[in-house]
C-alpha cells in the first residue's frame, strides 16, 4: 500500500517536473553553446587570445561538438578544423 | 433530474468513446505502429525530444490544455439549457476533439515532431503558415485583453482572492530559485505554497482588513476614482495596469524564475478543483434547476452553441500543444491514443463539471432565467455564477461558503493568469517570427516584441469602451475568439484528412468533424459579419466587421483549399514511413 502511494507520488512529481526539466535543460544547453563558442571562436573567425589554451580542451569537447552540429541540422561537421565524423 | 445521473452518463459516453471509438481510430485509421521510431527516439536531445512515460506525458498534456476557457464557454452556453451544452461537450469531445487532438499528435509524430503550423506551410504553402500566424496573433491578442479583464473583474467581485494570489508571486520566485539553484525537489515546496495560499484565502475570507478591495477604498461603487473615472472604473484601470506590468515581467524573465514555479503550483489547483467539484457533486446530489432546453432564446443556438463552447469540446489550441511539445516526447506511437484522445477527455470532464456546477446552482428555473435572461446576460454573468455555484458544491464536503468562494475564485484567477502569461509570451514569439519573416529585425528583439504585445493588449483593453464598461475593450473583439479558435481546429483536421487521403486511408472520420466545424464557423461568421456588424446590420461595429470579414475570407479560402486538396487525385499513395 505504502509502495503504491510512493509510486503515485513519484508519478505526480514527474508530471509536475516534466516541463520544468525541459526548460532547465534548454538553458543549460544554451550556456554550453556559448561556452563552446568561446572555446572555438577562432575557428569561426573571431580572434581569441587564449585560443592556444582552449585548444587543449579539444579532445574533451569533440563529442559535444558532434552533438551540437547534429542538433543544428548539419550532418557533417561544418568546421574544417574539427573533423568529428 | 439528478446531476449525478448526468455526470455518470457523461462518464459512460467518455469511457465508451475512449474504449471503442478511439481504439478503432487508432487501429484502422491512424494505424499506430508500436515499432515506429518516434521523433523522441530519433532526435533525442535530452531537451525537447525526450521519450516520456505515457502517463506522465498525459498529465503534462492535460495540464497544458486545461485552463479557464473550458469553464467559461460551457457556463455561458447553458443559456440554451443544459441539454444542448451537455450533448455538444460529450459528443464533441468523443467525435471531434478526441480525433483532432489525437490526430494532430500522430500527424506531428509522422512529420519529425513538427508543429501543425510548419506542416501547413509544407502542405499548403507559405500562405498557410502566415494564415496560422495571423489567426494565432488575433487569438492571443483577444486572450490577453479579455483575460486581463476577467482577472480584474474577479479581483473586484471577490476581493478576498487578491491577497492569496499576490502572495503566490514572491513564493513562486522563491521556489524557482530553490529548484533551479539549490536543486531541491519541487513537489513538497509547491504543495507548501499551495497550503499557504489556501490558509491566506481562509484568513482573508474571515478578516476584512486582508481583503484588497480597491472599490471600497475609494468610497464604494458610488465613490470617485482617479482621472474623473468612477471607483469601479478606477479599480479596473489599476488592476489592468498591474496585470500588464506583471505580464511584461512574466514573459521576459527566464521561465524558471516565475512562470514555471507558478505553473507547477497552479497545476495542483486543477487536481484540487476537479476533486472538490466532483466530490461535492457526489456528496450533495443536487438537482438540475437549469431548464433542459431554453425554449425562447433571443439568439439561436445554431450555430452559436458550437462557437461558445470552444475549448470544452474542440479547440485549435490543443492542436498547437499536441504538435508543439507532446509529439516530441511520445515514447511509442501507440501511446498517442492515450495522450491525445484521453487528454481531450480530461478537458471534456472539466467542461462537464462546469455545466453541472452552473446548472445546479439556481434554486429553481425562474431564478435561472432572472440571471440568464438574455444571451448577453449569460455572457456577463457566466463566470461569476460558476464561482458561486462551485462554492455551493464545495460546501457539500464541508468547506464554508465564504472560504469556498475565495478558493474557487483563486483557482479561476490562477488558470486565467497562467493563460495570460503564456499568451503574452506566445504573442511575443509570433511578433518576433513575423519580424523575421518580413525582414524587420527590430521586431525580433525581446523587449521590443514584448512591449508591442503588452502595449497593444493594454490599448485594446483600455482605449475603446467595451460592452461591459471601462476596461472591457477586449470584449469588443471577443466574439471572434470562438470562430478563430474553431477555424484553427478546422485547419488541423483538414491537414490530417489530406495526409490520410494521401496515405490511401479512409479519411471520413476526420473529414466529417472538419466539415461540421468549418461549416458552423462560416455560418456563425457570415451571420455575425453581414447581418450584425456590417453598416446595414442590427448591431453595427466596424472593428468587428473588418476583422470578422478577414477571418471569414480566410475560412472561405481554407474551405476551398480543403475541397481542392481532397478532391485531387493522388495516383501514388505516399509511404507512411516517409515524412512529407
Amino acid at each position: 500500500m505504502i509502495d503504491k502511494l510512493k509510486k503515485l507520488i513519484a508519478f505526480y512529481e514527474e508530471v509536475l517536473s516534466l516541463p520544468h526539466r525541459t526548460e532547465i535543460a534548454r538553458e543549460l544547453r544554451e550556456e554550453e553553446d556559448v561556452f563552446l563558442l568561446l572555446l572555438f571562436s577562432e575557428m569561426v573567425g573571431i580572434p581569441n587570445p587564449t585560443y592556444y589554451y582552449t585548444l587543449e580542451l579539444y579532445p574533451y569537447m569533440i563529442e559535444k561538438f558532434h552533438d551540437w552540429h547534429l542538433r543544428m541540422g548539419m550532418e557533417k561537421s561544418p568546421l574544417s578544423g574539427i573533423r568529428c565524423c | 433530474m439528478s446531476a449525478i445521473v448526468v455526470a455518470l452518463l457523461g462518464f459512460v459516453v467518455f469511457f465508451l468513446g475512449y474504449r471503442y471509438y478511439a481504439k478503432f481510430i487508432a487501429e484502422k485509421i491512424y494505424k499506430l505502429d508500436p515499432n515506429y521510431v518516434t521523433p523522441a527516439h530519433q532526435y533525442n536531445d535530452g531537451v525537447d525530444f525526450v521519450p516520456t512515460n505515457k502517463f506522465v506525458l498525459w498529465g503534462h498534456h492535460f495540464t497544458s490544455v486545461a485552463g479557464a476557457a473550458p469553464i467559461l464557454g460551457p457556463a455561458i452556453a447553458l443559456y440554451w439549457g443544459w441539454l444542448p451544452a451537455f450533448l455538444w461537450v460529450i459528443l464533441g469531445t468523443v467525435f471531434a476533439a478526441g480525433v483532432h487532438d489525437f490526430g494532430t499528435l500522430v500527424l506531428s509524430v509522422r512529420h519529425k515532431g513538427q508543429s501543425v503550423g510548419t506542416i501547413a506551410d509544407r502542405l499548403i504553402g507559405r500562405s498557410g503558415k502566415l494564415l496560422f500566424l495571423f489567426i494565432i496573433l488575433i487569438l492571443v491578442l483577444m486572450v490577453n485583453a479579455v483575460f486581463a479583464w476577467v482577472i480584474a473583474n474577479l479581483f473586484i467581485s471577490f476581493p478576498s482572492s487578491v491577497f492569496p494570489v499576490l502572495l503566490q508571486i514572491p513564493l513562486a520566485i522563491m521556489i524557482g530559485y530553490m529548484v533551479y539553484k539549490r536543486k531541491t525537489k519541487m513537489l513538497v515546496p509547491s504543495l507548501v505554497v499551495l497550503a499557504i495560499m489556501y490558509i491566506a484565502a481562509i484568513a482573508s475570507a474571515q478578516f476584512e482588513f486582508l481583503q484588497i478591495d480597491l472599490v471600497k477604498y475609494m468610497g464604494g461603487e458610488e465613490g470617485d476614482g482617479l482621472f474623473g473615472l468612477g471607483a469601479v472604473s478606477t479599480a479596473f484601470f489599476i488592476w489592468i495596469v498591474f496585470l500588464m506590468i506583471y505580464s511584461y515581467f512574466a514573459s521576459t524573465l527566464p521561465v524558471w524564475k516565475l512562470l514555471q514555479p507558478r505553473d507547477f503550483i497552479n497545476s495542483h489547483q486543477l487536481v484540487v478543483g476537479l476533486t472538490i467539484l466532483y466530490l461535492g457533486l457526489f456528496f450533495t446530489n443536487p438537482e438540475l434547476t437549469a431548464p433542459v432546453v431554453n425554449e425562447n432564446p433571443d439568439r439561436s443556438w445554431l450555430p452559436l452553441l458550437f462557437i461558445t463552447v470552444a475549448c470544452g469540446a474542440i479547440s485549435g489550441f490543443h492542436g498547437l500543444v499536441s504538435s508543439g511539445t507532446s509529439a516530441k516526447q511520445l515514447d511509442k506511437e501507440t501511446d498517442a491514443r492515450f495522450v491525445g484522445y484521453f487528454g481531450a477527455v480530461g478537458e471534456g470532464l472539466l467542461a462537464l463539471i462546469s455545466i453541472l456546477t452552473v446548472a445546479t446552482f439556481f434554486a429553481n428555473t425562474d431564478a435561472f432565467f432572472s440571471t440568464y435572461a438574455s444571451y448577453n446576460d449569460a455572457n456577463a454573468s457566466g463566470l461569476n455564477t460558476f464561482v458561486e455555484g462551485a462554492s455551493v458544491l464545495a460546501g457539500g464536503i464541508g468547506i464554508p461558503s465564504t472560504v469556498a468562494v475565495t478558493i474557487v475564485s483563486i483557482i479561476v484567477v490562477s488558470f486565467a493568469a497562467t493563460t495570460l502569461d503564456t499568451s503574452v509570451r506566445l504573442m511575443r514569439y509570433i511578433i518576433s517570427e513575423l519580424g523575421t519573416e518580413y525582414k524587420i529585425p527590430t521586431l525580433s528583439k525581446t523587449h521590443v516584441a514584448t512591449s508591442i504585445a503588452v502595449l497593444s493588449s493594454a490599448a485594446l483593453v483600455l482605449l475603446p469602451e467595451g460592452p461591459r464598461g471601462f476596461g472591457s475593450g477586449g470584449y469588443l473583439i471577443w466574439p471572434l475568439f470562438g470562430t478563430s479558435n474553431q477555424l484553427l481546429a478546422g485547419i488541423s483536421l483538414m491537414l490530417i484528412s489530406i495526409w490520410l487521403k494521401r496515405l490511401g486511408r479512409n479519411y471520413a472520420f476526420t473529414l466529417i468533424p472538419m466539415i461540421f466545424l468549418i461549416f458552423m464557423t462560416m455560418y456563425a461568421m457570415f451571420e455575425q459579419v453581414f447581418f450584425q456588424w456590417a453598416a446595414w446590420g442590427t448591431n453595427t461595429n466596424m472593428l468587428l466587421f473588418v476583422l470578422g470579414a478577414i477571418i471569414f475570407v480566410f475560412a472561405l479560402w481554407i474551405a476551398m483549399t480543403a475541397f481542392r486538396m481532397l478532391t485531387k487525385k493522388y495516383d501514388d499513395p505516399i509511404d507512411q514511413n516517409k515524412a512529407m
